[in-house]
C-alpha cells in the first residue's frame, strides 16, 4: 500500500508491483498524463515532479525529481505535486504564467517538467529569497532538456517569476497538509512500512535482519542507477529493500577528525557540508548529474555502484575517505582505496552494505582541486575526473593524493605519480616526470565518452594545469601576500570559470 | 465613388486582435504549462487497446537464417505476433523510392531494423515477449564508411552534378588555389516525444490512425497500401507533436503501418510507442557528410571557381536522400558566388538506419564546406575571415566589377543587397571589429585560454526542391455563432504553425484571434497534403487559408451588398471590408457597421454557404535535374550570426560567451514565434556542431542511443549574452503570405558561427597562420586534439618568422 498525497488529495494505491516507477504509477495507474516520459532514464527531465516532505518544523519542502526512475513506493508518506496541481482554477501559478508570457514552450513536451523545476525554484525563493544567480538557475534547470527553444525564454521566465502575483495552488490553503503528510510518516516501531517484496526498514537493526533473511534482495536508496535495470533492460526488480528510511544511514555525524556521512544521505543533503569545508568538491556537485538526481541519489550509492566514471569516488580517494561496512555478521571499516577491486567488483561482502563514509576534516594547509571533463558541462558523465589534494611545506609538495575516474576499470589513485611529486618542488621538470609516470601508470580505454588517447592527454594536461595554478599562486603570494592568483588575469588564467576553479 | 484599397490593418488593430503580425503566444501555451496538451500516449485509448513492441535486428549486415517466435507467441499477455509474411498488401514502405521493407525477412541492413512485432495486453508484456525471440543471422561485413562506399560506387541513388562555366580553367588560371576536406557529423533529432501512434479499427475494412507525424497523407497512403485497402478507408488525425525536426516526416510511417496491421488482424486498437533507445537505433538521422573543395581565388580572396564534392552518408536505403543531397549541393555556395564551379553530390549506401530529413535537410552540411573554405582563404591571405566572406557575397555590378548574382545551378539571386545590409548592421551592433582587436590582444597575453570570434551568414533557399510538394489546401468553416474553424494540411510540432494560420484567418476576416480555432490535422478534412517540412508550413498553408478566407469574405460581401440596407439600394460593395469584428460599408457619414455575428446569422438564413476551401501552389519554381539548372527556390531567407567563444586549450573545454543574430523573416507573421524559431534553431545548430556526437561501434551498433551518451545542448549552454533581432523593413520581394519569410530551418545554420569561432580560437595558437581542420562535432576531445597538434607544430615552427597579425589596424 502506498499512502500519499497527490496535489493535496490523499491517495492509497495498493497492489503496486515493487518495480513500478512513479511515472508508471501516475500515467498508468492514476491516469495523470500531464507528466511525460522522454527517456525513462533520468536524463531529460520531461517527467519532473515535485516531492514535498516535512522539514524539522513540519513545513513541506519541495524538491524536484525524475518520476521515471523513482520507485513508486518511495512516494509513500510524501506530498507529490505534478503539473496538474499548480494552477488555481484558471489562475496560473507564476511558474506557468511566466512560461506563457515569455513564449517558453514550443512543442510543449518538455514543458511540464520545466514548469515543475521552476515550481521548486519558486518554492525555494518563497522560503528563502536569494538572488537568482546563473549557478542557481543551472542547478534548477540543468536537468531539463528542451529541444525547441534554446532555453532563452525559459531563463527569462525563471528570472521573472518573482514579478508575478504569488498565486498558490488551492492545496496550499490547507493548513494541516504538512502535518497530515507527517502523520503518514509516523514511526511504526522499526517494522517495514510496506509489506511484500518492497520493504523499507526504519533502523539499522531491521536492515541487518532483512539482509540476513533476504540475501538476494536488492538495496535501493535513490534508485537513480538501479531503476534503469527495469526501464532500460527490463530486468526484474521484485525483491527490494529500501534504505532511505534507515535512521542510522541518513545522518551526518561530526567528529573531531571529520564526518561520518550516512550512506543514504542524498548528494543534495551532503552538499552544504562541502560548501563550508571543500569548496572544490562542492563545485563538482553542481556538475554531478542534475538537481533531480542529486535530490535522490546518495553518496553510498555512488560508491557502491563502483562505476569507473562515478563522480565522487576519485575525490573521496584523494581525501583518504574510509568506509564503514555493516551487515548481520557485524561491522568493519576499511579505506576507500581498498574498496574498489576490479571493474564493478568491490570488497563488499555478500551480506554487507555500506553504512557510512568517513570524510576527513581538511587540514589548514591542504589544497584540493577537482576537475571533471565531459562532452557537455551540465548533466553529463565524466570522460575523465581528476581530484588532486596536496599541501605545500617549505616549497615542496606533501601528502600528494591523485584520484582519477575514467582512467582505469575502477576509480583509483595514481600512487606512482603521487610518489613522483611527493616531497618535490612544483617545478616544470618534476611535473614533466610525473606526467610520464602517469602515462605509464594508468591505461584508460576508448569508449563512447572519449578515446584512450584523449583521456591520457587530458589527464596529463590536468597535471600541467595544476602546476600552472600552483606556480601562479606562489607568484601571487610573493607579490601580494595572502592573495591567491587572479583568475581575471589572462596570463595566469588556466580554466574557464564555468567549468573549473 | 471612391474606392478604398485596404492592404493591411493598422498596427494597433493587429496588436489588439492578435492577427497576423502580432506576437501572440502559441495557441497551446496554456495547455502546455498545465499538462493538458495531450500527445499520442496521453490520449484516452479504448479499454482493450493492445500494446505493440518491436523485434529489432542486433546485427548491421547479414542474412536472416532463422526467426523462431514460438516462445514469443506463448509469452504472458501476448495476443498477436507478425512478420513480413503477415502483411496483407505492399511490403515495401519506401516513401519516395522503394527499399524499405516493413519487416526484414532475408537481408539485414542495419542494427535496429525491424524483424517482427508483438502485440500484448501491456507495454511491458510486449517488450518482455520480444526478448524471447530466437534470431539467427549469418553475419556479413558491414559497410560503415561512406567514402569507401563511394569509391566502390555503392550508392542508394545516382550521383548528381551541377556545373556552371569552365571551372577547370578558372581553377587553373587562379592566382591562388586551396583545397581541403572535412567530416561533418550527423545528428539525432531527439524530439522529446518519441515515435508514437494509436490505430483504432474502424467500420468496414478501415482504420483511424492517431500519430505523431509530419506527413499524415503519406502515412495514410502507406497504411492503405500495406493493408491493401483504398485510401479513403484510412483516416489520419494529428493534433500536435512533441517535436519533429524532420524525424517524423517519413519515419513516422512504419509504426503506423505495423500498428494498423495488428489492429485489423485483432479487431482491437493498437498503440505503438518506441522506447528512447529503440527509437534512436531504429530511425534515421541527419546525414553525416564527407565534403571536399578545390577552389581558386584572386589576391583579394574572391573566388574564381573550382569544384566541391559532397558525399552524403545515406544509410541503407534511399528514403529522402536524393533530395537531401540535392539540397546540400544547392547550398554548397551558401551566400557566396562560387564563380565557375562544379558541384558533385554522391549518395553513399552504408549499413546504418536510413538517414532522413532534419531541419535544413542537407543544406547545413553543404554550407559547412564553403564556410570552411572562407576561413581557409582568409588565413592563407592573412585577412580577417569576415573580410573574405564579405568580398565573396553575391552582389550586383558595382565599382566596375561585374555582377556576381547567379548560382552554380543557374538561379539569379534577388534582394542582393539584403545580406550586405544584415552583415553591416550586425558588424556594428555586435561591435565586431572592436572585439576582434580585444580578442587578439587577449590571446596574445593568455597562454591557455583562447578566445575566438566569427561572423557567418546564411542564405537558404525556400521551396521543396521536389516541385509537386509545393501545394497546400485548407478548409474554412464558419458556424452560426460566428466562431471560425480552420483546417489545413500542415502539422503542429511546436513551430507555431497553427497560431500563424489562425492569425492569417483573423486578419482576413477582421476578427479577434480568439474567434478562430484550429483542430487537429486530418486527412478527411484536407486531402493529399504535403509534409510539414522545408520551412514551408506557414508559406503554403497560410496562403491556402488566406485563399479560403478571402473567397468566403467576397461571398459574404456579395450577400451583404444585396441583403442589408435594401431600402437604400443596398450597401456599397466596393469599399466593403471586415474590421474589428464588423463588416464595414461606406465611408464617413454613410459608414455602416454590421457585427460579424449578425452578418453570419443573416448569411445562414439567406442560404449562403459558410464553408470554403482554399488552395495554393507556389509560382515560378522549376528545376531540370538533367541539366542541373533552374529556379528551385521561390526566394531566399537570410541571416547572420556573430559568435564568441572561449577555449581552454589544455582541456578542450569551451563555452559560447556571446552570440548576436540578425535574421530576415520578411514582414513577420508573429515576431514572438519567429524569435523562438531563430533562437531554438541556433542552439540546435550549435549542438549539432559541438556536443552532439553519434558513435557507432565497429559492429555497426549505435552506442550513443540515449540522452546519457548523446548530449544535446542543456540550459547552461545558452550564452550569457544572446542578442537576437529580426531584420526590420525588408518585406519579402516575392508575394509570399503577407510578405513574410519561412523561418523553420534557415536560422539553424547560424550555428556554424560557433564552429568557425572555435577554429578562430584554435588558429590563435599558431598566430593565425594556419586554418586548423576541425571536423564536427567539435567535442572537447576534438578541440583538444587539434590544440595539441597546433601547439606541437608551433614549437617546431618557432624559428620561422611570424606573419604580422591579421587583425585590422
Amino acid at each position: 500500500m502506498i499512502d500519499f498525497y497527490l496535489n493535496g488529495e490523499r491517495r492509497h494505491c495498493s497492489d503496486v508491483a515493487a518495480d513500478t516507477s512513479l511515472l508508471e504509477l501516475l500515467r498508468v495507474h492514476l491516469g495523470r498524463t500531464g507528466t511525460k516520459e522522454g527517456c525513462a532514464s533520468g536524463d531529460c527531465g520531461a517527467c519532473t515532479v515535485a516531492i514535498g516532505e516535512p522539514d524539522a518544523l513540519g513545513e513541506l519542502v519541495y524538491r524536484n525529481a525524475n518520476a521515471c526512475i523513482l520507485p513508486a513506493h518511495q512516494i509513500d508518506g510524501c506530498h507529490l505535486v505534478t503539473v496538474e496541481g499548480l494552477a488555481r482554477g484558471d489562475a496560473l501559478h507564476p511558474a506557468q504564467a511566466a512560461m506563457v508570457d515569455h513564449h517558453g514552450s514550443q512543442c510543449g513536451f518538455c514543458t511540464p517538467g520545466i514548469v515543475m523545476s521552476l515550481f521548486t525554484l519558486h518554492e525555494e525563493q518563497r522560503r528563502a529569497p536569494a538572488p537568482l544567480t546563473q549557478e542557481r538557475l543551472e542547478a534548477a534547470l540543468g536537468g531539463n532538456l528542451c529541444r525547441c527553444t534554446g532555453y532563452r525564454p525559459i531563463r527569462d521566465a525563471a528570472l521573472s517569476m518573482a514579478d508575478y502575483p504569488d498565486v498558490r495552488p488551492a492545496w496550499a490553503d490547507e493548513p494541516h497538509l504538512g502535518s497530515n503528510v507527517a502523520w503518514l510518516r509516523r514511526p511504526e516501531g522499526g517494522e517495514p512500512t510496506t509489506a511484500g517484496h518492497y520493504v523499507a526498514p526504519q533502523d539499522i537493526a531491521a536492515l541487518r535482519d532483512l539482509k540476513r533473511r533476504r540475501p538476494k534482495a536488492r538495496l535501493v536508496a535513490g534508485g537513480t542507477d538501479l531503476w534503469l535495470e527495469t526501464t532500460q533492460q527490463l530486468k526484474p526488480l521484485d525483491d527490494i529493500i529500501d534504505v532511505r528510511q534507515v535512521a542510522e544511514l541518513t545522518t551526518i555525524d561530526e567528529t573531531p577528525d571529520g564526518w561520518w556521512i550516512g550512506a543514504a544521505v542524498t548528494l543534495a543533503d551532503m552538499t552544504p557540508l562541502l560548501t563550508e569545508h571543500y569548496p572544490a568538491f562542492e563545485h563538482l556537485m553542481h556538475r554531478f548529474a542534475s538537481s533531480q538526481i542529486r535530490n535522490r541519489g546518495t553518496l553510498g550509492g555512488n560508491i557502491a555502484n563502483a562505476s569507473p566514471i562515478g563522480d565522487t569516488p576519485p575525490v573521496m580517494l584523494a581525501l583518504d575517505a574510509r568506509l564503514r561496512l555493516d551487515g548481520p555478521d557485524g561491522a568493519r571499516e576499511l579505506p576507500l582505496s581498498d574498496f574498489f577491486l576490479d571493474y564493478r567488483k568491490t570488497a563488499l561482502g555478500e551480506n554487507e552494505f555500506i553504512a557510512a563514509i568517513f570524510l576527513p576534516r581538511p587540514t589548514p594547509a591542504q589544497n584540493l582541486k577537482v576537475w571533471k571533463l565531459s562532452k557537455r558541462r551540465e548533466d553529463d558523465i565524466s570522460a575523465v575526473l581528476a581530484a588532486f589534494a596536496w599541501r605545500l611545506e617549505d616549497g615542496v609538495m606533501r601528502d600528494v593524493r591523485l584520484g582519477f575516474g575514467g582512467m582505469a576499470a575502477i576509480p583509483r589513485r595514481a600512487t606512482e605519480t603521487e610518489a613522483a611529486l611527493e616531497g618535490r618542488a612544483p617545478e616544470p621538470a618534476v611535473f614533466a616526470a610525473a606526467r610520464a609516470v602517469l602515462g605509464e601508470e594508468l591505461t584508460p580505454m576508448s569508449d563512447v565518452r572519449g578515446s584512450a588517447e584523449y583521456r591520457r592527454t587530458a589527464a596529463g594536461n590536468m597535471l600541467e594545469r595544476l602546476r600552472l595554478m600552483i606556480e601562479a599562486d606562489m607568484h601571487a603570494a610573493e607579490a601580494t601576500p595572502n592573495h591567491a592568483s587572479d583568475n581575471n588575469n589572462p596570463a595566469t588564467k588556466v580554466t574557464l570559470d564555468a567549468y573549473a576553479h | 465613388m471612391r474606392t478604398l484599397t485596404r492592404l493591411s490593418p493598422s498596427p494597433d488593430t493587429t496588436e489588439r486582435q492578435g492577427s497576423a503580425g502580432a506576437p501572440r503566444a502559441h495557441e497551446s501555451a496554456i495547455k502546455h504549462v498545465t499538462g493538458r496538451a495531450a500527445y499520442i500516449d496521453d490520449q484516452p485509448a479504448p479499454a482493450d487497446t493492445l500494446h505493440v513492441a518491436l523485434g529489432l535486428s542486433p546485427v548491421a549486415h547479414g542474412w536472416l537464417n532463422r526467426l523462431d517466435l514460438e516462445k514469443v507467441r506463448s509469452a504472458p499477455g501476448v495476443v498477436d505476433v507478425i512478420t513480413l509474411a503477415d502483411v496483407p498488401g505492399h511490403t515495401d514502405i519506401g516513401p519516395v523510392f522503394p527499399g524499405d521493407p516493413i519487416f526484414a525477412s532475408d537481408e539485414i541492413s542495419y542494427v535496429g531494423q525491424c524483424l517482427f512485432a508483438v502485440a500484448a495486453e501491456s507495454h511491458k508484456a510486449a517488450r518482455l515477449a520480444v526478448k524471447e525471440a530466437v534470431v539467427e543471422i549469418d553475419e556479413r561485413p558491414a559497410c560503415l564508411d561512406p567514402v569507401a562506399a563511394t569509391e566502390r560506387e555503392e550508392f542508394v541513388r545516382p550521383t548528381h552534378v551541377q556545373e556552371r562555366g569552365d571551372w577547370q580553367r578558372a581553377l587553373a588560371d587562379a592566382p591562388h588555389r586551396l583545397e581541403g576536406e572535412q567530416f561533418v557529423g550527423g545528428q539525432e533529432h531527439f524530439y522529446l516525444e518519441g515515435q508514437a501512434c494509436l490505430v483504432v479499427p474502424s467500420e468496414d475494412e478501415g482504420v483511424m490512425v492517431y500519430t505523431s507525424n509530419q506527413h499524415p497523407s503519406e502515412t495514410q497512403k502507406l497504411v492503405a497500401e500495406v493493408l491493401g485497402i483504398p485510401f479513403h478507408a484510412v483516416t489520419m488525425e494529428m493534433r500536435r507533436m512533441g517535436g519533429g525536426f524532420g524525424g517524423k516526416e517519413t519515419q513516422a510511417s512504419p509504426w503506423a503501418c505495423i500498428a494498423a496491421i495488428i489492429a485489423r488482424r485483432t479487431g482491437r486498437a493498437a498503440k505503438l510507442r518506441l522506447p528512447r533507445a529503440e527509437d534512436t537505433r531504429a530511425t534515421g538521422k541527419r546525414h553525416p557528410f564527407h565534403n571536399r573543395y578545390r577552389l581558386g581565388f584572386d589576391e583579394r580572396g574572391v573566388l574564381a571557381g573550382g569544384e566541391i564534392t559532397v558525399i552524403g552518408d545515406c544509410g541503407y536505403s534511399p528514403d529522402l536522400s536524393d533530395a537531401v543531397v540535392d539540397r546540400a549541393m544547392f547550398h554548397a555556395d551558401n551566400a557566396y558566388s562560387l564563380g565557375d564551379a562544379r558541384v558533385t553530390g554522391h549518395r553513399a549506401r552504408t549499413n546504418t538506419a536510413s538517414n532522413t530529413a532534419f531541419r535544413g535537410f542537407g543544406g547545413p552540411q553543404g554550407m559547412m564546406i564553403i564556410e570552411r573554405a572562407m576561413d581557409d582563404i582568409a588565413r592563407h591571405l592573412g585577412e580577417d575571415p569576415l573580410t573574405i566572406r564579405k568580398r565573396n557575397l553575391y552582389r550586383a555590378a558595382d565599382d566596375g566589377g561585374a555582377a556576381r548574382d547567379v548560382t552554380h545551378y543557374g538561379q539569379r539571386v534577388e534582394q542582393l543587397s539584403l545580406l550586405h545590409d544584415i552583415i553591416d548592421q550586425l558588424e556594428t551592433s555586435s561591435d565586431y571589429w572592436q572585439r576582434r582587436r580585444e580578442i587578439t590582444a587577449f590571446n596574445a597575453t593568455s597562454p591557455i585560454i583562447k578566445k575566438g570570434l566569427a561572423l557567418t551568414p546564411v542564405k537558404f533557399g525556400i521551396s521543396f526542391t521536389v516541385q509537386h510538394l509545393n501545394q497546400a489546401g485548407a478548409l474554412l468553416l464558419v458556424y452560426t455563432d460566428g466562431s471560425v474553424m480552420i483546417n489545413h494540411g500542415g502539422t503542429e510540432m511546436g513551430q507555431g504553425l497553427h497560431t500563424k494560420v489562425c492569425q492569417v484567418v483573423a486578419r482576413e476576416l477582421g476578427l479577434d484571434l480568439e474567434r478562430v480555432r484550429i483542430s487537429a490535422t486530418r486527412t478527411d478534412k484536407v486531402p493529399n497534403t504535403s509534409p510539414t517540412a522545408a520551412s514551408s508550413g506557414a508559406d503554403l498553408n497560410g496562403q491556402a487559408a488566406r485563399d479560403a478566407a478571402s473567397k468566403l469574405r467576397e461571398r459574404l460581401f456579395d450577400f451583404a451588398a444585396e441583403h442589408f440596407d435594401r431600402e437604400n439600394g443596398g450597401l456599397d460593395r466596393e469599399a466593403m471590408h471586415l474590421e474589428d469584428g464588423h463588416l464595414v460599408a461606406g465611408i464617413g457619414e454613410s459608414e455602416q457597421r454590421i457585427p460579424w455575428g449578425e452578418l453570419i446569422q443573416a448569411a445562414y438564413m439567406g442560404r449562403v454557404s459558410l464553408s470554403e476551401k482554399g488552395f495554393y501552389a507556389t509560382p515560378l519554381i522549376h528545376y531540370d535535374r538533367a541539366s542541373g539548372r533552374g529556379r528551385p527556390f521561390y526566394y531566399f531567407a537570410h541571416g547572420a550570426a556573430v559568435a564568441e567563444v572561449e577555449v581552454d586549450t589544455l582541456s578542450g573545454e569551451y563555452r559560447l560567451s556571446r552570440a548576436d543574430i540578425l535574421h530576415d523573416v520578411g514582414d513577420s507573421l508573429n515576431p514572438a514565434i519567429d524569435i523562438g524559431q531563430v533562437e531554438g534553431a541556433f542552439i540546435q545548430g550549435m549542438g549539432w556542431l559541438t556536443s552532439e556526437e553519434l558513435k557507432w561501434n565497429d559492429a555497426g551498433r549505435l552506442v550513443t542511443d540515449g540522452p546519457s551518451t548523446y548530449k544535446i545542448p542543456a540550459f547552461g549552454d545558452l550564452p550569457p549574452t544572446f542578442n537576437v533581432e529580426l531584420l526590420q523593413g525588408h518585406p519579402n520581394s516575392q508575394a509570399s503570405i503577407y510578405r513574410s519569410k519561412a523561418v523553420g530551418e534557415p536560422p539553424f545554420m547560424l550555428g556554424i558561427s560557433v564552429w568557425s569561432a572555435l577554429r578562430d580560437a584554435l588558429a590563435s595558437l599558431v598566430d593565425y597562420r594556419e586554418s586548423p581542420a576541425l571536423d564536427t562535432p567539435a567535442t572537447p576531445e576534438r578541440v583538444l586534439m587539434v590544440a595539441e597538434a597546433l601547439r606541437r607544430q608551433y614549437a617546431e615552427d618557432a624559428t620561422s618568422p611570424r606573419r604580422p597579425d591579421h587583425a585590422p589596424a
